[in-house]
């Protein structure tokens, strides 16, 4: 074997007639961390769920640490879990909360206050170790939760999106913690959220999930990048890129009036194809302003909405008759009505197969 | 061995429900099949398997006793559903008017119905004895020619039972939809207030529909009451004068205990089975039926997207 | 300019300040309605507190809600210990014993089962248990004389049929389809996060149980508790078919003592035996307030 960390293999789950997973295979290395991104139902929390043994699958089989896991019993698998809703024992204090897994598995009392000291000292929990769950905070409690999975002392940890009960600050807060914590245990982690912006700041790499398959996998770079398809182009980045359906002839990308040379894009195959296309581009990728100049394709467009966000301003406009946003300096002073000129850099463009929405 | 845990594990849930098993097999399968096939039978004081077809359930059905038990569950169970709702309605709307004491009021209008029906029924029919309660008061203040005394005459004493049932039930309904009128959005007055919509509209055209589940819930309760009414009977009437106040729950039980004639009884029970099994199938119906249509309205919806 | 619109008519000119409050015709109907029903639920109770309270030649004057002219306390003694049901005259203080003998262990052991079935039910849900519970579902509406009979037999073949464990196994019986739903209920809004947290940490079917199910359980047991011993005290039906003459509940007395007296009625003596009977539910009833009232929405099965 190789020194895979977790391996799904040709993992299927079916409940009744519905196949929620499909055929799904995943390598994840020592020490990796990694996103499983998607919408509600795309089957990513199904995914942990069935690599920590809560879900019997159908078929394939689970690896962990080059062991077969596929019928072992969730507590024999090496992995700690969180939980998004912190799953805390609630009549126990944190300290009972902590030690609960380890008395189950008999473990000796001196090891296990040795654990759980150690663990409270790397989240800073010691001075909650008496307190029951419902004294302390939603921060707090998600660090106890945390704590459950670190004193088990295991290769894997599973986060089932542990930060979405938590307000945008203290989400922001932790989710730094959650990488320094990764950075000094250098665990495998298998982290599943919704938020895509979590998915960009922890992960080495990301897989995107969609109705039980796993549409991209990679780095945050390739995938904001480089989306191998339009649905991943889509789902990542916020406001999403702008599409405009043409055709695509000999490198030019055209769509009536509008024509794009694809001057310095990387095709995805060698041989440029030709045929209906549809081209992405990201709003925060638009030129406008005195760099318009170096673009090497220009536009004039009619502002029409404008919403200022305070460190960027998102324009609204039209480009051969579809909807495209543009973003632009939070000091941009535009109007309704306005004209303004764009520029596009097509290197920094995606282009999609209109049928088969895989990148071209 | 992994997999042994985990049968481990799975056999402990199932020693755990073993008894739940055996009640659900043994009592509401093994003995519901007994109760029916022994209505088959010409069991008299002991269960026999002599198979006499559908004799028992024919003469059943000319049993005067029985044919009174059938209408005065009619009567009770009507007068009782429209009765209680209806007074339980108004004072679950009253109390949900910022009222004062609304808890001491609340501990009173339900009170009764945490006493036995045993209770109920002598505390009634002593207030309706005419010697002693009501009538007998009233007549002592001047009113010479007063009566109210229902259970003295086989054509009243039903409605004797249907005034104990109501005391001792409209309390709960009362509960149970002033808990519904309760759960109701804050909003939904809000708006009503804002569009001036006269508060009794608004009780009949909005909160009524919107308290389906609690009244639901009522209709159940008082429902199951009425099926299973057999203290309050016995207590209050024992089934009399006469045969006048018996009812099937009432007939069962006689036909077991004092006229050994246990086929009868069998048959007579089977029948009182027969409208839950329609009910609950309808139940179950429904829900089917609604489930096609959301899951037909998700695919529409999808197919739209 | 210092008149402040609190009331009167000056408010209707200038209106300023809170809105005047009015005792309306509705509000006095309202109040009138509340009371008068009060009234009716009250005064059965009234009448049969002082009848208690009263001398048998008193009663029979009549002035039913008057207070007693000469206050006695023989009928409750009379009540509790040499009323006659009967051959036997020694009140109802042996159907009292009879009761707490039967409700204690058949309360303790039906919530117990129920609240195992639940559990399991929730978390546990292996092949076919869902078809058990909806029998015990089903259960919960079937009239108990569609399945009286076949159980007398079935606890005559056992030896068990007019004895204490046998009245005990049936109020368990019958208590199951309620407080399984019941459970099953509680543990179904639990986060099954929870659940899987502990099988993460590596505690079985029990361990999860009685270590982190059981001590969440506290406000679903109080309501259980409640139903079963109100329900089980109340039992009359059950107890005089399946306890035997000896284990007889109170209920079972009451009503012998009451329905079973030839010659002259003891109206007073009636009544103490009444209220005494009704005592421990009331108690449970007005101690446990609103607890009771989500017993009976919870108990009510939704349909």
């Amino acid at each position: 074997m190789t020194n895979h960390s977790v391996s799904v293999k040709d993992l299927t789950l079916n409940f009744g007639a519905v196949k929620v997973l499909k055929n799904l295979t995943l390598d994840i290395s020592e020490g990796e961390f990694i996103v499983l991104l998607g919408s509600s139902g795309c089957g990513k929390s199904t995914l942990l769920n069935c690599i920590a043994g809560l879900l019997d699958i159908s078929d394939g089989e689970i690896w962990i640490k080059g062991k077969n896991v596929t019928w072992a019993e969730p507590a024999d698998r090496g992995i700690g879990m969180v939980f998004q809703s912190y799953a805390l024992y609630p009549q126990m204090s944190v300290r009972g909360n902590l030690s609960f897994g380890l008395k189950t598995a008999g473990v000796p009392r001196a090891e296990i206050e040795k654990r759980v000291a150690r663990a409270s000292e790397v989240l800073q929990i010691e001075p909650l170790l008496d307190r029951k769950p419902s004294a302390l905070s939603g921060g707090q409690r998600q660090r106890v939760a945390i704590g459950r999975a670190l004193v088990r002392d295991v290769d894997v940890f599973l986060f089932d999106e542990p930060l979405s009960n938590l307000d945008a600050k203290l989400r922001a807060d932790l989710r730094v913690e959650i990488k320094r914590l990764h950075q000094q245990l250098n665990n495998t982690m298998i982290y599943v959220t919704h938020d895509q912006v979590e998915a960009m700041t922890l992960a080495d790499r990301i897989a995107i999930m969609k109705g039980g398959h796993i549409m991209q996998l990679g780095t945050p770079d390739e995938i904001y990048s480089r989306p191998q398809n339009r649905y991943v182009a889509d789902f990542i980045g916020s406001p999403s890129m702008n599409f405009i359906d043409g055709q695509l002839q000999d490198g030019v990308f055209a769509r009536g009036d509008l024509t794009i040379p694809m001057a310095g894009y990387n095709y995805a195959s060698p041989q440029p194809p030709g045929g209906p296309a549809t081209i992405g581009i990201r709003p925060e990728h638009v030129v406008t302003g005195e760099l318009v100049g170096n673009a090497p394709v220009q536009l004039d467009v009619t502002v029409d909405i404008v919403e200022p966000m305070g460190s960027d301003t998102l324009v609204w406009t039209e480009v051969a008759g579809e909807r495209f946003r543009v973003r632009m300096d939070g000091h941009a002073q535009v109007r309704h009505g306005e004209p303004l000129r764009i520029g596009i850099v097509p290197a920094r463009a995606s282009l999609f197969d209109a049928k088969s929405e895989l990148r071209l | 061995m992994a997999q042994a845990r985990k049968r481990r594990l799975r056999l402990s849930a199932i020693i755990g429900t073993v008894p739940m098993m055996i009640v659900a097999i043994g009592v509401y399968v093994i003995g519901i099949a007994f109760t029916v096939f022994w209505s088959f039978t010409d069991s008299k004081l002991f269960p026999n398997s002599t198979l006499v077809g559908f004799k028992q359930y024919h003469r059943l059905w000319q049993d005067d006793r029985w044919l009174v038990a059938v209408q005065n569950i009619w009567i009770f169970g009507i007068l009782l559903m429209v009765f209680a709702l209806a007074f339980g309605f108004l004072l679950a709307v009253f109390m949900d008017q910022e009222i004062r004491q609304e808890d001491l009021l609340r501990s009173i209008y339900l009170y009764p119905f945490a006493m036995s029906l045993i209770v109920t029924g002598l505390v009634w029919q002593w207030m309706l004895d005419p010697n002693f309660g009501i009538e007998h008061t009233v007549r002592s203040l001047g009113w010479a020619n007063f009566q109210f005394s229902p259970l003295v005459d086989p054509n009243t004493a039903i409605y004797g039972l249907v005034v104990a049932g109501i005391w001792q039930g409209s309390g709960v309904t009362m509960a149970i939809l002033l808990a519904g009128l309760r759960g109701i959005d804050a909003e939904i007055w809000k708006a009503a207030r804002i569009d001036g919509i006269p508060i009794w509209r608004v009780y009949i055209f909005i909160v009524i529909p919107m308290m389906r589940g609690s009244i639901g819930t009522a209709f159940v309760l008082i429902a199951v009451g009425v099926v299973r009414v057999y203290d309050l009977v016995v207590a209050m009437t024992g089934g009399g004068p006469g045969i006048s106040t018996n009812m099937p729950a009432v007939y069962v039980i006689d036909m077991i205990t004092k006229s050994y004639n246990v086929g009868q009884g069998m048959a007579a029970a089977t029948i009182m089975l027969l409208p839950v099994i329609a009910v609950i199938a309808l139940i179950g119906l429904g829900r089917i039926v609604s489930t096609r249509r959301k899951n037909a309205a998700i695919l529409r919806a999808e197919a739209t997207a | 300019m210092s008149t402040t619109a609190t009331s009167g008519p000056a408010a209707a000119a200038a209106p300023r300040g809170p809105k005047p409050r009015r005792l309306s015709v509705a509000r006095i109907g309202l109040y009138g309605f509340l009371i008068i029903s009060a009234l009716f639920f009250l005064v059965p109770l009234y009448i049969m507190v002082v009848t208690s309270l009263k001398t048998m030649p008193e009663i029979r004057q009549g002035h039913l809600f008057g207070l007693p002219e000469t206050w006695t306390v023989q009928p409750w003694i009379d009540a509790w210990m040499h009323a006659c049901t009967g051959r036997d005259c020694n009140g109802l203080s042996p159907g009292f014993w009879n009761s707490v003998k039967i409700t204690v262990p058949s309360v303790f052991i039906s919530i117990v089962i129920a609240s195992i079935n639940g559990y399991a039910l929730s978390f546990w849900r292996y092949r076919g248990a869902n078809l058990f519970f909806g029998l015990l579902v089903f259960g919960a509406f079937v009239p108990y004389q569609v399945v009286i009979y076949p159980l007398i037999i079935a606890l005559r073949e056992v030896h068990l049929f007019s004895t204490l464990w046998g009245i005990i196994i049936v109020h368990t019986i019958f208590g199951m389809p309620i407080l399984t739903i019941l459970y099953r209920n509680y543990y179904a809004a639990i986060p099954s996060e929870l659940f899987k947290a502990a099988r993460i940490d590596g505690a079985g079917f029990w361990q999860i149980f009685v270590r982190i199910m059981l001590p969440m359980s506290v406000p679903i047991t109080i309501v259980a508790i409640i139903l079963q011993v109100t329900g089980i005290w109340n039992d009359f039906l059950f107890g005089v078919i399946f306890a035997g003459r000896n284990n007889w509940p109170m209920t079972v007395q009451l009503n012998n003592i009451v329905n079973t007296t030839t010659g002259t009625r003891t109206y007073n003596v009636d009544m103490a035996a009444t209220i005494i009977t009704a005592a421990v539910p009331l108690i449970i009833y007005f101690i446990s307030g609103r607890w009771f009232v989500r017993g009976i929405a919870a108990g009510a099965v939704k349909g």
